[in-house]
């Protein structure tokens, strides 16, 4: 059920110059860009070449020259539509008023640096994992620890809460996603329940459980996103692409539910069908490594930050860039991105240990929040959406309200 | 991921050459140190000042920025140059030269750092630091070969700075001494940081995509052309997001207070006018609330099609069920829903039902999923809107519960007892054992997660 710009774009194109009585209805549908308004005496209409029969003549490189001005005459056009479409509706919404948040909690227990947490879905508690090798699951609301376990390596980088909140899954150096259940015995030691799931060929850089606790999604620093089956450890499906280390990844929460975005080292984000395996879209805008991408709560678009000191909003129907989120005074690079619940405003964690607020619609930063003494490596908006948790090398999380 | 700080080293530097430029800059002047007087520096006011007006930020932000940029050296104190902090007063302070740049490719060499310890063992006897007393004692006995070439190094240098005027001599100490600083190899391991060579290649790429940036972006972030969804989406859920709208009766990370949460669980008997209202947004809200579903599953059986519903249900344990039990509940729904005579039988158009039946012979996860969309559309066409028309729907928006926003408690200060709440985990665990003293032997269906 994928929406391919291109596709519709050049299907408009040959229909509407197929005849001049479709030129002519077109016109006066008011589809006049598409059709007519490129037409130029000098050079031929790409419709007309698009259904231009192969004639004996045609080489490569002439065919590869008519696709390429195909290609710019389709950008044109595409760009005029967005122009015209909605340049006025960005001004009419109503900007911000004053914005306050403060640190309303503060977890202190980890030993070194804070590098990955999660939600669970009761909404108050959460997984943090940081470089000692410790997994802490805390009851955010009353700061108490309620589970540790210690991992056999260092560089936890990435955990993730199971949805029946019974279990928690975790990775990082050992190149592995193990999962524990969550036993409230005090006797029983969680790491003899342990279950390895994912096996990568270099470190795991994130993971998320899909719908169940039955399967999980990772991403790694082989290059690699994998999905695999809780229970038996087996692959499922493996998503090959990027041409470096994947950074982060997120579950779409569309209707069908059946793809996901990964951002990596190579500056791309690219977006996957879960069932095939296939990339079916890829923006490459950023300068430099993405470090998070999370999804639009309507699914139709996500968020990316990166190491560029920008964060850009990529919508998925239009198939580009639509925002940019930076300013001159923003110098280092943001290393986590969460959105609020009706998606208006944007969380950026940065690596100058501060966290900015974008207005999604507007553009402009709200505010940006001081309190960490160290790089920011974790953000999350909490599942109702009535706080946000940061994770930070001073290794403390903060709750945000 | 550790490297990444190297990479921000060309942007940090275009700030500070934007600081000295001759007409928009800094303006410098001789700062007073005791009794001498240094040229060309600065005080931390004149630093966050500047900040201010040239990227229009608040104090706060323009102090954060400008501490940033002393923390890398770019920036020295002259009063306490140990003490590498941007303070907004009179403290004065002056630019690094660019000789001394971290991001320059000057590998800062056992040598170099054993020379500069000496000089100050000479200088000032016996007032190393701690750590420069091990670091010397160490490289004493690293580099014992070179010694002497290290000791007549000190001594030239130190006779050559004796020859400067007062206020260079000073400059040119405290930059060195900021330059170690920030750079001195770690204790442990007394070699040049092999970041010194990735640094080097890095920051001329740096340098282009910086430049390139800053061309392209003005001081707001580019709102480009806005597809109307979005606005329509934040504005629909604007009076739902906490954050925006607050959070009725109160935000419980807050006023300590869990009404909020109590009034929202998945057992509660009448839900939120918030809540009802969301169900209406669009159909997955419905379906994604487990409330929501139960309320919907109860309009459906009126209606003699719930088994729409139900069918979905299975579909979906399929989908994201363990991998071992695909085949038997793929089985189980074929003869639950889809076989002719089924006790549950959905209504699958022919075409669908073709392809299903065709890929039954090899089950897998995704079997189900052409008829599950379709069942799924089917009752977002018609049962879904049917729904919000009918009267369940309509009773329940009437009853529902809209508390009241409640204002700050008039004693603040007095913290109210934070209350836990239990485990999803021991919920579950006890579900499960009241599940095995009640199970009959039939199948359990994993439900989804239960908030308390």
């Amino acid at each position: 059920m994928l929406f391919s710009p291109w596709c519709a774009l050049e299907e408009q194109f040959i229909a509407n110059v197929s005849s001049p009585a479709s030129a002519a209805r077109a016109r006066r549908s008011g589809r006049v860009g598409l059709a007519t308004a490129s037409r130029s005496t000098s050079d031929p209409h790409p419709a007309e070449m698009a259904t231009h029969e192969l004639h004996p003549n045609d080489t490569l490189t002439t065919l590869k020259m008519e696709s390429e001005n195909l290609k710019a005459k389709l950008e044109e056009e595409r760009a005029k539509l967005h122009d015209v479409e909605l340049h006025q509706v960005a001004e009419k919404i109503e900007a911000l008023g004053q914005f306050v948040m403060k640190t309303r909690r503060t977890l202190k227990g980890h030993g070194n640096k804070v590098l990955c947490m999660d939600w669970c879905k009761d909404k108050r508690r959460i997984v943090s994992s940081s470089q000692d090798g410790k997994v802490i699951v805390w009851d955010a609301f009353t700061t108490n620890k309620e589970h540790a376990v210690t991992m056999p390596c260092t560089w936890v980088m990435a955990c993730a809460y199971a949805p029946s909140g019974c279990a928690v899954a975790c990775g990082g150096l050992d190149n592995k996603c193990s999962v524990y259940p969550l036993s409230l015995d005090k006797n029983e030691n969680l790491a003899a329940k342990k279950k390895s799931v994912a096996m990568h060929t270099n470190y795991l850089s994130a993971c998320s459980f899909t719908n169940s606790d039955m399967q999980i999604l990772t991403s790694s620093g082989d290059g690699t996103c994998a999905l695999w089956d809780v229970e038996s450890g087996q692959l499922l499906q493996s998503f090959h692409g990027h041409g470096a280390d994947v950074l982060c990844l997120d579950l779409a929460p569309s209707e069908t539910g059946n793809t996901f975005v990964s951002g990596g080292c190579d500056k791309k984000a690219n977006v996957w069908d879960m069932r095939s395996g296939q990339c079916i879209q890829s923006f490459e805008t950023h300068e430099s490594d993405i470090n998070s991408v999370r999804y639009y709560p309507s699914g139709d678009a996500f968020a990316s930050g990166s190491d560029d000191a920008t964060c850009r909003l990529y919508d998925l129907r239009a198939d580009r860039e639509v925002a940019i989120y930076s300013k001159e005074s923003i110098i280092f690079g943001a290393s986590s991105v969460d959105f609020s619940l009706s998606g208006r405003l944007l969380f950026g964690g940065y690596n100058d240990y501060t966290i900015n607020v974008w207005d999604v619609l507007k553009g402009n930063r709200v505010s940006i929040l001081f309190g960490h003494e160290n790089r920011v490596s974790t953000l999350r908006v909490s599942p109702d959406g009535t706080a946000f948790c940061s994770g930070s090398w001073d290794h403390t999380l903060r709750i945000w309200a | 991921m550790i490297m990444h700080i190297f990479r921000v080293f060309p942007q940090m530097e275009q700030v500070i050459v934007a600081m000295q430029d001759p007409d928009l800059g800094i303006k410098m002047k001789n700062q007073r140190l005791l009794i001498t007087v240094i040229p060309h520096a600065m005080t931390g006011n004149d630093i966050v000042e500047w900040l201010m007006k040239k990227y229009s930020i608040m104090e706060e932000e323009a102090l954060h920025v400008g501490d940033l940029l002393v923390r890398h050296g770019y920036i020295y104190p002259l009063k306490e140059p140990r003490n590498l902090v941007l303070r907004p007063d009179e403290s004065p302070y002056r630019f690094q030269t660019p000789y001394f740049w971290s991001s320059q490719q000057w590998p800062a060499s056992e040598l170099d750092y054993a020379i500069y310890l000496t000089k100050k063992n000479i200088r000032k006897q016996g007032q190393l630091i701690d750590y420069e007393k091990e670091n010397y004692n160490l490289l004493h006995k690293r580099i014992n070969h070179t010694w002497d070439f290290v000791v007549m190094q000190a001594k030239e240098q130190l006779r050559a700075s004796k020859q400067r005027r007062k206020a260079d001599r000073i400059v040119l100490e405290c930059q060195e001494q900021a330059y170690w600083l920030i750079n001195r190899p770690p204790v442990e391991c007394l070699t040049p940081r092999l970041s010194q060579r990735d640094r080097g290649k890095q920051s001329n790429t740096k340098c282009e995509h910086s430049s390139r940036m800053s061309l392209m972006h003005s001081d707001w972030s580019l709102a480009v052309t806005f597809p109307s969804s979005f606005i329509k989406y934040s504005e629909q859920y604007f009076s739902h997001d906490p954050m925006m709208h607050g959070c009725p009766p109160s935000n419980p990370w807050i006023t300590d207070d869990i009404t909020h949460w109590a009034l929202n669980t998945n057992t509660v008997s009448t839900p939120t006018k918030l809540r009802v209202e969301r169900w209406s947004f669009r159909f997955m809200e419905l379906l994604s609330d487990p409330l929501g579903r139960l309320k919907f599953m109860e309009y459906l059986e009126k209606e003699f099609s719930a088994e729409n519903l139900c069918f979905w249900e299975a579909c979906e344990d399929i989908r994201h069920g363990e991998n071992s039990r695909i085949p038997q509940k793929v089985q189980e729904v074929y003869k639950q829903f889809l076989a002719p005579g089924a006790s549950k039988w959905v209504n699958v158009d022919s075409k669908t039902m073709e392809k299903t039946l065709e890929g039954l012979r090899r089950p897998n996860r995704f079997v189900m999923d052409d008829a599950q969309m379709h069942i799924y559309f089917l009752m977002k066409k018609d049962s879904y809107p049917r729904y919000l028309k009918s009267d369940l729907y309509k009773n329940l928006l009437v009853k529902a519960i809209a508390p009241q926003e409640t204002k700050r408690s008039v004693f603040p200060f007095m913290r109210r007892h934070r209350h836990s709440s239990p485990n999803p985990a021991l919920v579950a665990q006890a579900l499960e054992e009241d599940g095995k003293a009640k199970r009959l032997g039939s199948p359990r269906i994993t439900s989804p997660a239960t908030s308390p």
